[in-house]
């Protein structure tokens, strides 16, 4: 038997999380190093099932298959195709510029020793999340992706609960002591709990579909169950077909989030670190709009058909209404996640909009959306942390105090509102064309979304970063080292995939043949070709 | 009417016969007699063994019974009695089967670490240089009296407890065996009247204690009513009380009348009320909606561990009893009381999950969710195919260690006052203690279905059931009181670890090995049946064919 690869790329993060958890409480630092390094040996793995994948090749590689409950009829199987590789590329790529980025997040209060921050669990917390997405990039049973899909919420949970900004919520730092802090406390518990009721339902939804699913096809391999679809040997009932999608969609829906299903999102990434809010949006939301690619599509292509000009009206919504409710926040993190709700609604649009321009752009937006959203929020993370305050209007003048920090965040905005040379742009364009060739009304009123998109970047550039030097920032130091080293890869990245996107390209696109043979769609004939 | 009018009716109806020695199946029925057995020995030791040693020798008694019983079934088992030779015993009074012996390994495996919760010593502040248990020291003398001031002082314990747990155990070892309707009667009583008298044995808040007992003595003894009116009543409609006889009559296959029962026999208005009347007795035990209204007030005035025991082992021999019954005795009336059943099951997990939400205890709060998992469990037993039965099996088995272990963790946290119950105290428990509180969120998760738990294989296993079953809508429910009743477990895991500590919150107590025990075990279930089910999946599959 060969070398277990992709379960070995779990497996990693999650021994990790073990042994991060086991370091005395006193050897703290000792827990960061070990977390990191274990992270960067994911990416490392990562890497190495990057290269042995080959694009042309079979649908899915790296297969693993072992028993595991039969009695469900349920086997732990593992395969990627090439957006399930571009995204464990994108998972473990992050992952090590959270931890670095959240480095003294989860130190003990030196003012408040009492109080319980174990700076183990954080780290541990991280590395089981990676350990769980990835593995749910890798499963190709639908059993053992739901239950990775549910148990993730778990760590994630603790980690939106249990770790917190040190400064108060909405309250200026000048008041931070006392009473705020408990409000603070109070609220990132209601975050977390919404993030998890929410996500929970979804789940639960999706279980009875499960169930379902197994009731009509009797196994879970997504490959059987795949093929069997499209020989015709298992035949859905039209209604039993649209019912299962629902219940599949609903759950993904919450999770990616698509509106009306987001407003857990705001609360999380508001109330969560910068590090954490990252790795919510950037690595765990992916899990619920590749898994509407992976099962949505391959299992119900029919009833996917039949749902899309609704989802697609539910995106355009998201996309419109996430833009417009970014341009009103006062909060720096949750304009990004309104932002996120945005771009969320282009993925999703993308997807469905069945086209394979559509597609690939939907699949290369996941990773440039993780990407700049990453760097977009870490900058603000650091911002935040050095003025104690998450308020845009607590700012002003950052740029002539520190350069290094307004230019970083500056080009994280840039990214977010998609410049030209920057890599969100290609993903996004992809999108629009893509949706435009079959859709020209959704994609004209999607382009809508992008304006607002300049709208609240720059405006929150400009609120923060010029103008004249607010007194309570005129001593904020500059970028440190360790924080210019989770910057400045990311940068680098959004630019090089900005000016060459054709490695992710040549990754994604023939996966995305397969998807849209599933659904048994052609992209619609250049309009020139087919007047002749 | 004369006397010789009376006379002459016995003599015609019954006339004289001989009668045979029954013949009995001494070692089919060997796990039930060593437990029984082993209460008598106990009630012996209690009258002749001294003071100082009873504890101990009780303990051994104890333990060594359960175990003993325990290698007894898993030979039962290995000599094929769960499949192949499955067959009845004791003049048909028993089956000896794969549920039966799945559902009496079950329990004595959780009665055995429910004793050891039972024998734990060290929570409470040693009262006059003894240490003492979560029972009163003299349950006659009056709460707050100057006679259970004396019993006090003088070290007096109740190790009556002991021989009282291996009756109960006992009688819900008959009861899933049970064959015929007059054992499952005295099995019911068997186990009920110990499990009445434990709960009035607190230690600490006696009063509500024996309040809780006497509303459980009340309400069972109303169900045990419920339950002899309805044998009587299935008895004059079958003419006879054996599960097979009862069985043929409904499908019609006997046609010979009893000449004494030509009025009612083969009546259907009988076998309804009757059919009735029994599954209420029995769903009175399960504690399903709506005859559940005894569950919060027993669950949180009984003496924590018993509570724990009364949750796992009573819910797991009645729904044996419950299964036996739908599926030996009435499956010909599946299509009537299917329907019933469905009722049964929807209001029991909506409202176990509802209720749960107001609750402020953290003991009333268990006993809701138990109601809520009731009603799971219920949705297995509706399916009526194989699957169905294994399923109920096996969800038994999981929850049974999770309630353990939960109301384990419950006796460890205390302040002045004995057990601090009231969810308000748990704030911050996770900072304080963060191993104790992270046990109790594992059971937390398991109760609420989160994958990687036992909770999660069970739930899944009787919703797929039941789905296959053809209960689609049920499945829904299922999922959707899921839901709810995910929120109120993770509002106690928000308190625990997002709340700060009060500073005259409680401390928790270093438990000895026993309670150690009972945890780890709870725990090390858990997870095992989370993550690698299959072994006792196989294990419930091969158990789930009633011997008929």
């Amino acid at each position: 038997m060969s070398f277990p690869l992709l379960t070995a790329t779990a497996a990693v993060p999650a021994i990790g999380a073990i042994v991060t958890a086991a370091v005395p409480s006193a050897r703290r630092t000792a827990a960061k190093w070990l977390a990191l390094l274990f992270s960067l040996a994911t990416l490392l793995l990562a890497g190495v099932v990057g290269a042995r994948f080959d694009p042309g090749g079979d649908r899915y590689q790296l297969t693993e298959s072992h028993a595991w409950i039969a009695d469900f009829g349920v086997r732990y199987e593992l395969g990627v195709d090439g957006i399930g590789v571009a995204l464990i590329g994108l998972t473990a790529l992050l992952i090590p510029f959270i931890i670095l980025a959240g480095w003294h997040d989860a130190d003990p209060y030196e003012t408040d020793s009492k109080r319980w921050r174990p700076t183990q669990g954080f780290f541990a917390l991280i590395l089981m999340v990676e350990a769980m997405v990835i593995l749910s990039f890798e499963a190709t049973d639908v059993f053992l992706f739901y239950v990775l899909f549910e148990a993730m919420l778990i760590p994630m949970y603790f980690l939106i609960g249990g770790f917190g900004d040190r400064a108060a919520a909405t309250q200026p730092a000048a008041d931070a002591a006392g009473g705020s802090d408990e409000k603070a406390a109070a609220q990132r518990s209601y975050a977390a709990v919404k993030f998890l009721l929410y996500n929970l339902v979804g789940g639960l939804i999706m279980l009875a579909a499960v169930i379902g699913l197994y009731v009509v096809a009797g196994n879970f391999s997504l490959q059987e169950i795949a093929a069997a679809r499209a020989s015709g040997e298992l035949e859905m009932a039209t209604n039993t077909e649209r019912l299962l999608f629902l219940g599949f969609f609903f759950a993904f829906a919450v999770k990616a989030p698509l509106w009306p299903l987001h407003t857990w999102l705001p609360n999380a990434m508001g109330e969560a670190t910068a590090p954490v809010a990252v790795l919510i949006t950037a690595v765990v939301d992916k899990v619920g709009t590749f898994a509407m690619l992976r099962f949505c599509l391959q299992l119900f292509p029919e009833a996917s058909k039949w749902a899309t000009p609704v989802i697609l009206v539910l995106a355009l919504i998201s996309i419109v209404y996430g833009a417009l409710l970014a341009v009103g926040q006062r909060d720096i993190k949750r304009l990004v996640a309104y932002a996120s709700i945005s771009h969320f609604g282009f993925i999703i649009m993308g997807i469905f909009a069945m086209t394979s321009q559509g597609q690939s752009g939907a699949t290369l937006y996941m990773i440039n959306h993780g990407i700049s959203t990453a760097a977009l929020m870490l900058v603000a993370g650091f911002l935040i942390s050095r003025r104690g305050s998450r308020l845009i209007a607590d700012f002003g003048g950052v740029q002539k105090v520190a350069p290094v920090l307004a230019g970083t965040f500056l080009i994280g905005s840039l990214a977010t509102l998609s410049l030209p040379g920057l890599a969100p742009f290609v993903s996004e364009f992809l999108v629009l064309v893509g949706t435009f060739t079959r859709y020209p009304v959704v994609g004209i009123i999607a382009t809508f979304g992008i304006v607002l998109a300049a709208l609240y970047t720059l405006v929150l550039y400009q609120r923060t970063m010029t103008g004249p030097v607010k007194l309570e920032v005129a001593k904020m130091p500059d970028l440190r080292v360790r924080e210019l080293v989770v910057v400045a890869p990311l940068i680098a990245l959004l630019i090089f995939l900005g000016v060459y996107p054709k490695p992710v390209t040549d990754l994604v696109n023939p996966a995305v043949g397969h998807t849209l043979s599933d659904v048994q769609k052609k992209d619609p004939k250049p309009e020139v070709e087919a007047a002749k | 009417m004369s006397a010789s009018a009376v006379h002459s009716l016995w003599t015609t109806a019954a006339p004289i016969q001989k009668i045979d020695a029954p013949t009995i199946e001494y070692a089919q029925l060997l796990p039930t007699l060593i437990v029984i057995g082993a209460a008598v020995v106990g009630i012996v030791v209690e009258a002749f063994v001294g003071r100082k040693v009873r504890y101990y020798a009780q303990m051994f008694v104890t333990v060594v019974a359960l175990v003993a019983a325990f290698a007894a079934v898993i030979g039962l088992a290995a000599g094929g009695h769960a499949s192949t030779e499955a067959q009845i015993a004791a003049m048909g009074a028993i089956a000896v089967d794969g549920p039966a012996l799945f559902l009496q390994g079950t329990i004595l495996l959780t009665g055995l670490v429910a004793v050891f919760t039972f024998a734990e010593r060290r929570l409470d502040p040693e009262a006059h240089g003894n240490r003492v248990d979560s029972f009163t020291a003299q349950a006659g003398s009056v709460p707050g009296s100057d006679g259970e001031k004396a019993a006090v002082k003088a070290g007096f314990t109740t190790t009556e407890v002991f021989p009282l747990a291996l009756f109960a155990i006992g009688g819900m070892l008959v009861f899933p065996a049970a064959n015929d309707l007059l054992t499952l009667f005295i099995a019911l009583e068997v186990f009920s009247l110990p499990l009445y008298l434990l709960c009035a044995l607190a230690r600490r808040k006696r009063l509500m204690s024996q309040e809780a007992a006497v509303k459980y003595f009340l309400l069972g003894a109303f169900s045990s009513a419920f339950l002899l009116f309805g044998i009587a009543l299935l008895y004059g409609y079958a003419g006879t009380v054996s599960y097979a006889g009862i069985a043929d009559v409904v499908d019609g296959t006997v046609q010979s009348i009893d000449p004494a029962l030509a009025d009612t026999m083969g009546n259907d208005a009988l076998l309804l009320v009757g059919g009735a009347m029994i599954l209420m007795g029995l769903l009175f035990k399960v504690g399903a909606v709506p005859f559940h209204m005894w569950t919060p007030d027993v669950y949180q005035g009984a003496p924590t561990p018993v509570t724990g025991f009364m949750a796992a082992a009573t819910k797991v021999a009645a729904f044996g009893a419950l299964l036996r019954l739908l599926y030996v005795v009435l499956p010909g009336l599946r299509w009537d009381w299917r329907p019933v059943m469905w009722g049964v099951a929807i209001v029991t997990m909506l409202i176990g999950a509802i209720v749960a939400i107001t609750q402020t205890d953290i003991k009333r709060l268990l006993a809701y969710s138990s109601i809520a998992h009731s009603g799971f469990i219920l949705a297995g037993v509706i399916a009526a195919t194989p699957d169905g039965i294994s399923s109920v099996l096996f969800y038994l088995g999981a929850y049974s260690f999770v309630t353990i272990g939960a109301f384990s963790v419950v006796t460890l946290v205390r302040d002045a006052g004995g057990e601090a119950t009231h969810l308000s105290k748990w704030a911050g428990l996770g900072r304080r203690s963060p191993l104790v509180a992270a046990v109790f969120a594992v059971f937390l998760l398991a109760f609420a279905g989160i994958p990687l738990t036992s909770g999660f294989s069970g739930k899944f296993a009787v919703f797929k059931a039941a789905a296959e079953g053809g209960a689609g809508a049920l499945v829904v429910i299922g999922v959707i009181s899921s839901a709810i009743a995910a929120f109120f477990y993770i509002r106690v895991i928000v308190l625990m670890f997002f709340s700060e500590p009060k500073p005259e919150g409680p401390t928790v107590a270093v438990p000895s090995p026993l309670t150690t025990t009972a945890i780890g075990v709870g725990v090390a279930v858990t997870l095992v049946l989370g993550v690698a089910p299959q072994y006792f999946l196989d294990l419930a599959g091969q158990a789930g064919v009633f011997v008929r």
